[in-house]
């Protein structure tokens, strides 16, 4: 691996590794960390050579994948745009706002940015995972390779194996079954560590400095992480090229939110958007909230906790941006909350009865510190609000097991039917008193 | 005690490109004055000037994060001590 600052951008790249303390550039290459001050790297831009190539009406005549914001991620001149990632639904939240607290404000302006629904493994990571897998091949990597809570895993698997590339990924052993299997699936090497997500984390740093492995979240990082800025672009032109008052934003390792930060940023020095002091709130499990407990204390600096939540997405104890994440709450004026178990899972109910929307428990996350935040009236029913929903909920059905009860079967009769009714479905229809009065009369 | 440390490729231009080195050492405090004072080049990437390790390094005492243990850790004979420079992963 080379390890020299001399390695020159190619002309028709405008972006660059920097180092995100001492600011040296590292050209472009796969590392994470600047190898004078140890400090992670990001990818820098030269906006000047960028802003002439993009407009509105540019971004509107391409197809609607990520890819429309090819000009302000770091891909490399050749790459595969055939895999329609991203450009997920703006939903608004109109039910959902009525539930939450702040009055029943019908006028509530809030919205889901519904990643549930990505293609092709149906979470956010799809995104970074294709800018990750563009510049892995452009690297020459051979392997693909991740340490993962779950939907990294999923996206890095069915990615890589439409693109060629061999998968072997690293999962904590205690993850939740839909997770592994969406992984198997694709045909990927798993490997399970008996230990929590950091244990696999520091595993995977040992094994990408030693083996030639293209690790989306080590030595690809910088790259893989610019795929999140996606997330941002598309609320701001979904809200039709303006940005949101607040956005609450699920916490693992920290990066999603210190990247819609960055994408906001972005498009105000474009020009595609009017300057706006967005707050960035931050949503964490109770039982795995590093960041949200250093907001609250009102530091940057990070204590690792050991994670103990049924959010197993979100269960990073040692958060690689946690101090980033902190810090870009506390400048924008925002927050963080975190939930209980308990609290995550009425979240995920919550969400699906409103808007018929079934999320993870990191979604659940996200509804249920919005939850919180209105109740301390930190968000305002009258500002535009969006939820980042980040993962689908048939992922981790495990967390639902007994809220349900298993009805007993009826016989396929229309008198056990309408006995059935009577019994069981009495409050349904008294909900809807003229649909009852219909089915009297044999009208349903 | 005498534990054994292994190095990062990215701290051996500064470690004469040793991978792993034994070190004689009661505690953390201890450990990161002998790295220091064997490879001087090493030293400013281990503390920063107020004498705290630095943000973006993390330690490890055989599977445990420093952070973990208690301040008055003191070194069991053959401690594994992993150093990580910037970890990554999310």
């Amino acid at each position: 691996m080379s390890t020299q600052a001399d390695t020159k951008p190619k002309p028709t790249q405008f972006y660059e590794l920097r180092c995100r303390e001492c600011h040296t550039p590292w050209g472009n290459q796969p590392i994470s960390f600047c190898q004078k001050c140890f400090a992670p790297l990001e990818v820098v831009y030269d906006w000047a050579s960028i802003k002439p190539q993009i407009s509105r009406d540019e971004i509107a005549r391409r197809g609607t994948t990520l890819w429309r914001y090819k000009e302000l991620l770091p891909l490399p001149d050749e790459y595969d745009a055939s895999l329609p990632v991203g450009f997920t639904p703006l939903v608004k939240a109109t039910n959902l706002g009525d539930a939450l607290p702040g009055g029943s404000a019908r006028n509530k302006s809030l919205y889901l940015k519904n990643d549930a629904s990505c293609f092709p493994t149906l979470s956010f990571k799809d995104r970074v995972v294709a800018v990750a897998l563009a510049q892995a091949r452009n690297f020459g990597f051979e392997v693909v390779s991740c340490s993962s809570t779950g939907n990294l895993a999923n996206a890095v698997a069915a990615q890589a194996a439409r693109g060629g590339f061999k998968a072997c990924v690293f999962i904590p052993s205690d993850l939740e079954s839909a997770k592994v299997l969406g992984t198997e699936v694709y045909g990927a090497q798993i490997v399970r560590i008996a230990g929590n997500y950091d244990h696999v984390n520091r595993l995977c740093s040992q094994i990408a400095d030693k083996h030639r492995w293209g690790f989306v979240n080590v030595n690809l990082r910088p790259y893989y992480a610019e795929g999140s800025k996606t997330v941002g672009y598309e609320i701001a032109e979904q809200l039709g090229w303006r940005l949101p008052d607040n956005v609450v934003v699920p916490m693992a390792g920290g990066s999603l939110i210190t990247k819609i930060y960055k994408a906001f940023k972005e498009l105000v020095e474009l020009g595609l958007v009017e300057t706006k002091n967005v707050k960035f709130f931050g949503a964490q499990a109770t039982g795995c909230s590093p960041i949200s407990t250093a907001v609250k204390a009102g530091r940057n600096e990070i204590q690792p906790q050991k994670p103990a939540t049924i959010a197993r997405s979100l269960a990073i104890g040692n958060p690689a941006d946690g101090f980033y994440a902190a810090r870009t709450i506390a400048s924008t004026g925002g927050w963080a909350e975190d939930a209980s178990d308990p609290e995550i899972v009425d979240g995920i109910a919550l969400l699906a009865e409103t808007e018929g929307i079934f999320t993870e428990t990191a979604g659940g996350v996200t509804v249920a510190s919005a939850r919180k935040l209105y109740a301390q009236g930190r968000i305002k029913p009258e500002e535009t609000t969006v939820l980042c929903i980040t993962g689908n909920g048939l992922k981790t059905t495990d967390v639902l097991v007994g809220r349900y009860e298993a009805s007993e079967p009826i016989a396929p009769k229309l008198a056990a039917f309408e006995e059935y009714l009577e019994q069981k479905l009495t409050g349904v229809y008294e909900a809807f008193g003229e649909a009852r009065a219909g089915a009297r009369g044999g009208v349903l | 005690m005498s534990v054994t440390v292994s190095i990062p490729s990215a701290f051996r231009r500064h470690t004469e490109g040793l991978d792993h080195f034994d070190a004689s050492a009661a505690n953390i405090n201890e450990l990161l004055d002998v790295l220091g004072n064997r490879f001087p080049e090493l030293k400013p990437h281990l503390r920063d000037e107020q004498g705290n390790v630095r943000r973006f390094l993390n330690i490890y005492v055989n599977d445990e994060d420093i952070r973990f243990l208690d301040k008055d850790y003191k070194f069991a004979e053959g401690d594994d001590v992993t150093l990580v420079p910037s970890i990554a992963g999310g």
